[in-house]
């Protein structure tokens, strides 16, 4: 019998003891070597970001933060150096509600309050008490209308007196509430094997994602009072809202269309073979389905139209951005915040659209681990 | 198309709501009922129409609205503003969505005839100008060959423009920008060698640069333009009314009545002028559908047109206009409304 | 569904209902307009228009009619929109593919980018890239590098200036384009068959380049130069691209291109990994694998959302009348304003931008059929 092959190892009285990774490749030094300084082209990049940054940053925070004037009545008192927000102090509940009466300021943020659970029921299946929460949810948007609007005991406020930030959201979550059974049925329109239901449907969903929204506001601000019997009048933010409701449920009713496409047709099948009619077949089987999948597609709509609720502004409502504007003829201020103003603005659509978009994509994973 | 279905319901149904609301009568009738005055204003127009802190309407425009609310309904407050753009201000009054329009509009034959509407008088009287920067060089409009105009979009201005370029046979390159305040900007940002609008608009303008002597107003003014609030066409009574609240305003310079002194005066005074137009001598409220007070509200609203020019666009504000054409005819302007008799 | 009958009623229902629907607009329109006292119709379009235009592709002045001002402005919104969906392509690919790069410092600045402008109003950075542009020197210190100028009125060029003969140069040129492709299409047969590489970049250059510059030099050079030079207030001649439009162009380009970017991460993140290592097992390098493995199988998932893209860009340059460029809109509200036709207005609008969409879409379905031929 032959000898075991040796081993290539010998045996060690002792370990030798572990060494340190090279500097070059672990710690910060290590981080940076491979981060950002893997080979000649991307030390390149690497140093033009650098300067990118330096040419950017520090200006941009003196401007705004070091060298701003924070006080002052008018815009008199700002000086030239940085920015100006001294109107901020004054104008910012305008900025965040427009027109309506500070008496009631409390009514928007009740509603606005009230707006999370409703949201959540609708989003999140293991919440206590679930089954009221769903038709708590269902019932938001008029507990809101009455908040905001008034009746019932409580105080009228006309419409033309929303403004500002608020008009934004409002603009922007009825249009997206109101959309969203449109859209349902315009996608199961498109769907259906009815020939004129389906081409009623694709010319309405393709002539409205056809045209700029803008286009569709001047008819509503502009035209739609044309259509309607001499003498009957509708209040300006009531149109704006039909048109913005049109536009949104056409897009809304792709997103689900795309919902619905991903369901398998077994499911079909199946609720056909148990014997369900058309309508309870969808709202038994496929359409819990397709709506809890197109939830990242129907955030992202929403923050699409929420941007878009901007527009407004060319058609003399005022939203956000009107108010900005409003602010930049006023006497005092004139000339003196043209760009703060737009700035402000701006970060307030970036914090809610940067997180709602950030919740959208964490949705969206985690619907598509529960699906493989 | 579901959506057609739905839309048709709800237009319905508004149209059965409001058909009760609003029968067929005339504006004053559809006002006094409605217990509030519709006035369409700008968006936004440094001394005539602009918010103050509280987000209430105010300005030179807007109290003429207050004024006319004043004396058809007694209460200068029982106003809804309806803000109008450039292009929705016609279609908006057209339509009847607002009732009155004081929105610096240019009184044109056009518009007068072909839009179906009314001009009831002519509260400012104003003209096209330009402004420049002093470094330029330049005196006159007419030297103006080759140069940026920065220009606000959707107005007279822009025919006004052209039509001084071409008969000038000078070439410019237009810059059309849509608001004021970015046109304003841009003109300070040098984008543009002269900025043009209205003269009363080139002061407020010029009053708020950094350096406002480095600028100057050129001499010509290119245009006339009489702005001047106006209404629907076809409804005569209603288009009186807005005329005589104007004319009442103007009178009331003439003749010394004022925010002040109009109550006292409206118990009877020996000049019989006043004591028709405060209603206490004759019915000429009544002849126009008001109560017989209805100038005495009127001008306690924000007192006479003398009061309402210093207060939001006088010598004495931000804009520093003078009275210039819009001083009453026996001080060397041509405000001269007809009598009251 | 029910049975036949049932879906037969229905949908006589909706045309009843379109139908009534229909019959209730036109007949209030109809009142409404009576009792205004005002006409319907397209007429106007053959008024005079009386306002001047400072961009235009076709000639156009004050004395035109209305309709010759809807088409320059038309026009305007087809270059600002082509030259913002190229910009917007270019633009996605590179931050799509820069957000994977293993630089951790230009993938954030590209992140940084894509939210900020994925999440702020498109109108907010209209204005934000006009107001940067106007900060540029003004027009007496413009930069200066030949006879380009770059000031806060623009980039003023010089611009050709066809003389007779300039004819034969238009043929050199297809003539040059055509050779090309032929070219590549050889090349690619040759390579298929035998392995061999033909430098058809080069030989491109060369064609569509070269012949035009040969045939230049001899018939003469019949292309001369306008060049600009300073007047009274402005540079005079040669040819002027408006800040308007540049940031116009930047602020549809960058929005665009950060959505499209997004696009195109999702799309290299869903090839399958392995196509990657196989690719580096044979020796590609980075940047070949990217080109020539990777996208061609990212592109099927990549061009059916980027139609929508561009149909967006195409609908959001109404955004132009913020800040006076004098697109379909800009120019169709002074109409609406000077004619007072707000119905003929809008529809002229409507239809334009429908037909704009139409083809666009049209263009890239054809396109995605044929990649996804292609590749399967």
């Amino acid at each position: 019998m032959k000898s075991a092959p040796r081993p290539f190892f010998r045996n060690r009285d002792q370990m030798i003891p572990g060494r340190p990774a090279p500097v070059t490749q672990v710690g910060v030094l290590g981080w940076l070597r491979t981060n950002l300084f893997s080979s000649w082209f991307n030390t390149l990049l690497t140093v033009a970001a650098l300067v990118l940054l330096w040419r950017i940053v520090p200006p941009l925070l003196g401007w705004t933060v070091f060298n701003a004037d924070f006080s002052g009545e008018t815009g008199e008192e700002c000086t030239a150096a940085g920015a100006c927000w001294a109107w901020v102090d004054q104008r910012i509940n305008q900025f965040l509600y427009g027109f309506y009466p500070p008496r009631a300021y409390w009514r928007v943020n009740v509603a606005l309050l009230l707006l999370i659970p409703a949201v959540a029921y609708v989003l999140f299946d293991k919440l206590p008490y679930a089954k009221y929460g769903r038709w708590y949810s269902l019932s938001y948007p008029v507990i809101a209308a009455i908040l905001l609007i008034g009746g019932f005991g409580i105080e009228r406020v006309p419409t033309d007196q929303f403004g500002g930030f608020m008009l934004n959201l409002v603009a922007g979550l009825a249009g997206i509430a109101l959309s969203l059974p449109i859209g349902i049925l315009l996608a199961l329109g498109r769907r259906a094997k009815l020939p004129v239901v389906r081409y009623a449907s694709v010319i309405f969903i393709e002539v409205v994602r056809g045209v700029p929204l803008i286009t569709l506001l001047f008819v509503a601000i502009i035209i739609l009072e044309l259509f309607l019997p001499p003498r009957v009048s509708l209040a300006q933010l009531v149109r704006v809202m039909v048109m913005i409701t049109a536009f949104s449920s056409a897009y809304m009713s792709e997103v689900i269309r795309g919902g619905l496409q991903s369901i398998p047709s077994g499911q079909d099948e199946a609720a056909q073979a148990m014997g369900l009619s058309y309508w309870k077949k969808m709202r038994l089987v496929i359409l819990p389905q397709a709506l809890k999948i197109s939830i990242p597609g129907i955030v992202n709509t929403f923050i699409g139209l929420f941007k878009d609720t901007t527009l407004v502004v060319t058609i003399g409502l005022f939203d956000i951005l009107g108010q900005a504007r409003l602010l930049q003829t006023n006497p005092d201020w004139i000339g003196k915040v043209d760009h703060e103003t737009f700035l402000l603005a701006a970060l307030f659509f970036f914090v809610i659209c940067f997180s709602m978009s950030r919740y959208s994509i964490n949705l969206e994973r985690r619907l598509d681990t529960t699906r493989r | 198309m579901r959506t057609t279905n739905w839309a048709k319901g709800a237009v319905m149904a508004l149209a059965i709501a409001m058909a009760g609301v609003s029968a067929h009568a005339g504006t004053l009738e559809d006002v006094q009922s409605a217990g509030v005055l519709k006035c369409g204003i700008n968006t936004g127009l440094a001394g005539f129409a602009y918010t103050d802190d509280m987000g209430t309407w105010t300005g030179f425009d807007v109290a003429y609205c207050r004024a006319v609310a004043a004396a058809v309904l007694g209460d200068p407050d029982a106003i809804e503003f309806v803000v109008l753009t450039g292009k929705t201000r016609f279609p908006a009054l057209q339509a009847g969505e607002i009732d009155v329009l004081a929105r610096n509009t240019t009184w044109t034959l056009s518009r007068d005839v072909d839009l179906g509407l009314t001009f009831v008088g002519v509260n400012y009287y104003d003209g096209q100008g330009f402004i420049g920067r002093k470094a330029l060089g330049v005196m006159s409009a007419t030297e103006l060959d080759g140069a940026s105009v920065c220009i606000q979009t959707g107005t007279t201005t822009e025919l006004n423009l052209a039509d001084f370029f071409r008969t000038n046979n000078m070439e410019y390159e237009p810059v059309p920008i849509e608001t004021n305040a970015e046109a304003r900007a841009a003109y300070e940002a040098d984008r543009c060698d002269v900025y043009t609008t209205d003269a009363s608009g080139l002061a407020a303008t010029k009053a708020t640069f950094d350096d406002p002597d480095a600028h100057i107003v050129y001499p010509e003014v290119i245009s006339k333009e009489p702005l001047g609030p106006l209404v629907r066409h076809g409804d005569d009574q209603w288009a009186d009314i807005a005329r005589w609240v104007l004319n009442a305003l103007i009178i009331a310079e003439e003749l010394g009545v004022t925010q002040g002194n109009v109550e006292r005066l409206a118990g009877g005074t020996d000049h019989p002028e006043i004591n028709r137009m405060l209603g206490s001598e004759g019915s000429y409220g009544e002849m126009l559908g008001l109560a017989s007070d209805w100038a005495v509200h009127a001008i306690k609203a924000e007192g006479n047109y003398a009061e309402i020019f210093d207060r939001y666009i006088g010598p004495d504000t931000r804009l520093g206009l003078q009275r210039g054409l819009n001083a009453l005819y026996k001080d060397g302007g041509i405000l001269y409304a007809p009598p009251f008799r | 569904m029910g049975g036949p009958s049932r879906g037969v009623i229905l949908q006589l229902l909706l045309v009843l209902a379109v139908a009534l629907f229909f019959a209730f607009v036109v007949a209030n329109t109809k009142a409404n307009l009576e009792r205004a006292g005002l006409s319907a119709g397209y007429g106007f379009l053959w008024d005079t228009s009386a306002f001047d235009i400072n961009q235009r592709l076709i000639s156009y002045d004050s004395t035109n009619t209305y309709g010759r001002a809807f088409i320059v402005g038309g026009l305007n919104t087809v270059l600002v929109a082509s030259m913002g969906v190229i910009a917007a392509t270019i633009i996605g690919f590179l931050a799509g593919i820069l957000r994977l790069s293993p630089n951790f410092l230009i993938s954030r600045i590209v992140t940084v980018y894509v939210e900020f402008t994925r999440n702020v109003p498109l109108l907010l950075q209209i204005i934000f890239w006009w107001v940067i542009l106007l900060a540029l020197p003004r027009v007496r210190d413009s930069i200066q590098v030949g006879a380009f100028y770059l000031n806060n009125r623009g980039v003023r060029m010089p611009a050709p200036v066809f003389e007779q003969g300039s004819v034969v140069l238009l043929i050199g040129l297809v003539v040059g384009v055509v050779a090309t492709i032929l070219v590549a299409r050889w090349a690619r047969a040759r390579q298929d068959a035998t392995g061999h590489k033909f430098p058809v970049g080069w030989t491109g250059l060369g064609l569509v380049v070269g012949l035009p510059l040969v045939l230049f030099l001899i018939t003469g050079r019949p292309i001369g130069l306008d060049l600009p030079e300073m007047g009274r207030f402005n540079l005079q001649g040669g040819f002027n691209i408006t800040p308007e439009l540049v940031a116009l162009w930047l602020a549809l380009s960058t929005y665009t291109g950060s959505f499209i970017s997004e696009i195109v991460r999702g799309g290299i993140l869903s090839v399958n990994k392995g196509q990657t290592e196989a690719a580096g097992a044979l020796g590609l390098p980075s940047g070949l694998t990217l080109r020539k493995v990777i996208l061609p199988q990212a592109m099927r998932a990549i061009v059916p959302p980027l139609t929508s893209q561009y149909l967006n860009l195409t609908k959001n340059s109404s955004l132009a009348v913020a800040i006076g460029y004098q697109d379909l809109v800009s120019i169709g509200d002074t109409i609406l304003n000077q004619s007072g036709q707000a119905l003929e207005v809008i529809s002229i609008y409507m239809v334009t931008y429908l037909s704009l969409s139409l083809l666009t879409s049209t263009f890239m379905n054809w396109y995605n059929g044929r990649i996804a031929l292609v590749e399967r």
